[in-house]
């Protein structure tokens, strides 16, 4: 699975004083909720198929802490893509994880499933894991919220505004996954200590920047809008019916 | 027949930017998300060319008359055998094909799932580079400068996109539908592609369609509940009011995490955006990532303790006081309202 390093704010995000970035002296990191569940399924194919998980992240060497977690959760094996601290693009970040992916492949790995989240709760480029998939020559479909695997193949589900969509891929494949595929489970202190044991490989990424580059970021324009209070409790019903009337709701 | 063969015609020529839209059809209407991508396009590029992508031409030719409408002089029909049903690979390898014959400045798709989706695999297959999730694009010099969404929306990043042909795609409701003068009659050019069959791999093998009964991302009202609502139990009031205004249930992360309501139902960036006509937000305080989920309803109506929860503030209508004791009395005072005014009038 590839997952990414991401603050973890709370409800406000703090943007630093020249809005370059976000502020996270104060902020815990994490990797994105879509990526908890692809973790968290690979864990469960390897309980029941055995074989072995092998979590990569992209990022500084910080990052390690987000595979340790992913070990924590069960994965046997964690690889580090190190770059410098800077905000890869998409290209940039996706040339450097098939390279990472197709090294390990000519040392005698294979992988049946490659799992992303379906975007990253920060950047959300929603990108990555295809671009990675076409350099690995594998199939992909994004935005899965149910995985089966059977000899050969995978059968994936994905939901639709009309209904629920369903592939039978040949494996080996890639996936992109959403929260909503399984419910995550908190690591036990017995994976905790494991992780913090684990050996984490190291990789160097090169940087080949595309043609997407950051200037910054910045909070949208405010969307208060006046508010009419209708009333308190249970004395506030007539107007809330009224209301639903003007909607024509009645 | 087409109307015109596709390859070199004089109207793409240098003289002219062309600016493709991929087009997202809702049976034979041109989806909003793809209007809104026209709105945009049409300040990109001298010209705007639609993109359909099907079997054959017959969805082109039926779509192309709302086209015109919407300013588009040309309607590219991108056509294989494989496009018969939706599939990733062949529908972002097909607009791959259609890209490198008619190298447009740029190409603008509606940031649904399957724009993209469809986007991300065009850009794979042409190495071109693709700003996902934009709110604004403007023409700067031979780049375009984009505004796009962060953290589902909670934060804009300014960026410059710069490449020989721009892949971009718009969020959905980021921007106004602009009217335009429209055009009588927009010329289909059929654009045959030549797919490698294995691309079936990724088609859809089988669709399910949802029983009946309305989904939280097509409910013209959602009633949504939080922590405030205090237990799954605490649900069945919403039900009954959702039930009675032909709405759905939805919820915010606490209620999904607590395990009162499904995943399926979560409002918000990790859950599902909706943009009903009427959100009616319970026990909820409005945390951005919640926000950006249901700030493109028409209207919000808030009920919390705490008349400074942000959702309160943002909110077009609220009510201060208990979940539970307010929606028990407005499903009542609902159920009185539907009741024949005096016995003598019913009937
Ligand atoms: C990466 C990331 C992704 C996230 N994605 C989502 C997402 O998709 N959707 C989402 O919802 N959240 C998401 N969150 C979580 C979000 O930040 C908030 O924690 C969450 O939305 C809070 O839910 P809540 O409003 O129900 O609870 P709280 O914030 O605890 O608010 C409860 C509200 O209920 C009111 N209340 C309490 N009792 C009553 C009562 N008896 N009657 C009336 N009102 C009462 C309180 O005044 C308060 O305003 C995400 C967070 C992160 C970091």
């Amino acid at each position: 699975m590839c997952v990414k390093r991401a603050p973890a704010p709370g409800a406000k995000i703090p943007l630093t004083a020249d809005g370059s970035a976000i502020d996270t002296r104060n902020l815990g990191f994490t990797m994105s909720p879509h990526e908890e569940c692809a973790v968290e399924e690979a864990v469960r194919l390897v309980e029941a198929h055995g074989g072995s998980a092998t979590v990569m992240t992209l990022g500084p060497p910080e990052a390690a802490e987000q595979m340790r977690d992913g070990i924590a959760t069960g994965a046997d094996h964690g690889v580090l893509v190190e770059t410098d601290r800077t905000d890869w693009d998409p290209q940039a970040t996706a040339a450097a994880l098939g390279e990472a992916i197709a090294q390990l492949q000519q040392e005698g790995a294979r992988f049946d499933l490659v799992l992303f989240g379906n975007e990253s709760a920060d950047a959300a480029h929603e990108q990555v894991s295809v671009r990675v998939a076409h350099r690995l020559g594998l199939p992909i479909v994004n935005g899965i919220k149910g995985l089966e695997t059977s000899d050969g193949h995978v059968a994936l589900r994905r939901d639709t505004a009309a209904g629920s969509e369903r592939y039978e891929v040949p494996l080996p494949a890639a996936v992109a996954v959403k929260k909503g595929l399984n419910l995550p489970r908190y690591p036990a202190l017995k994976g905790r200590m494991r992780a913090r044991k684990a050996t984490v490989r190291t990789i160097a990424a090169l940087h080949h920047p595309g043609g997407l580059t950051s200037h910054g970021l910045r909070y949208p324009p405010d969307e208060t809008t006046e508010t009419e209070i209708l009333g308190r409790g249970a004395d506030a019903a007539p107007r809330v019916v009224e209301l639903l009337g003007e909607e024509g709701l009645t | 027949m087409s109307d015109a063969t596709h390859g070199s015609n004089g109207q793409s020529g240098a003289s002219q930017t062309v600016c493709l839209v991929l087009v997202e059809a809702d049976g034979d209407a041109v989806c909003e998300a793809t209007r809104q991508a026209l709105t945009v396009a049409r300040e990109l590029a001298g010209t705007v060319e639609a993109v359909v992508l099907a079997a054959d031409e017959e969805l082109a030719r039926r779509l192309a008359p709302a086209l015109a409408a919407e300013g588009v002089a040309r309607v590219h029909a991108v056509t294989d055998p494989l496009l018969a049903e939706y599939g990733p690979e062949a529908f972002g390898a097909a607009l791959a094909q259609l890209i490198r014959s008619v190298e447009p400045t740029g190409v603008v798709a509606p940031g649904t799932a399957r724009g993209n989706e469809i986007m991300a695999h065009a850009a794979a297959v042409t190495e071109l580079s693709l700003a996902t999730g934009c709110v604004a694009i403007a023409v700067d010099g031979d780049a375009w400068s984009v505004t796009r969404q962060r953290w589902g929306g909670v934060l804009w990043e300014d960026a410059t996109l710069a490449a020989s042909v721009k892949l971009a795609t718009l969020a959905p409701h980021a921007v106004a539908v602009q009217p335009t003068p429209g055009l009588e009659h927009a010329t289909v050019s059929t654009f045959a592609c030549d797919l490698d069959p294995t691309l079936a791999r990724t088609q859809v093998a089988q669709r399910t369609p949802l029983g009946a009964g309305v989904t939280l991302s097509t409910a013209p009202v959602v009633v949504s509940g939080g922590r405030g609502v205090g237990s799954a139990e605490g649900f069945a009031v919403l039900e009954e009011l959702a039930e009675r205004l032909g709405g759905a249930v939805g919820c915010s992360r606490v209620a999904t995490n607590n395990g009162w309501r499904p995943h399926a139902d979560q409002v918000g960036q990790t859950g599902t955006r909706i943009a009903p006509n009427l959100y009616i937000a319970c026990g909820i305080s409005g945390a951005t990532q919640h926000w950006v989920g249901c700030k493109d309803a028409q209207r919000i109506l808030a009920i919390n303790t705490d008349p400074e929860a942000s959702l309160v503030q943002r909110a077009d209508y609220a009510v201060i006081g208990d979940v539970q004791t307010v929606l028990r009395a407005v499903v009542d005072e609902l159920d009185r309202a539907r009741q024949p005014a005096d016995a003598g009038a019913g009937g």
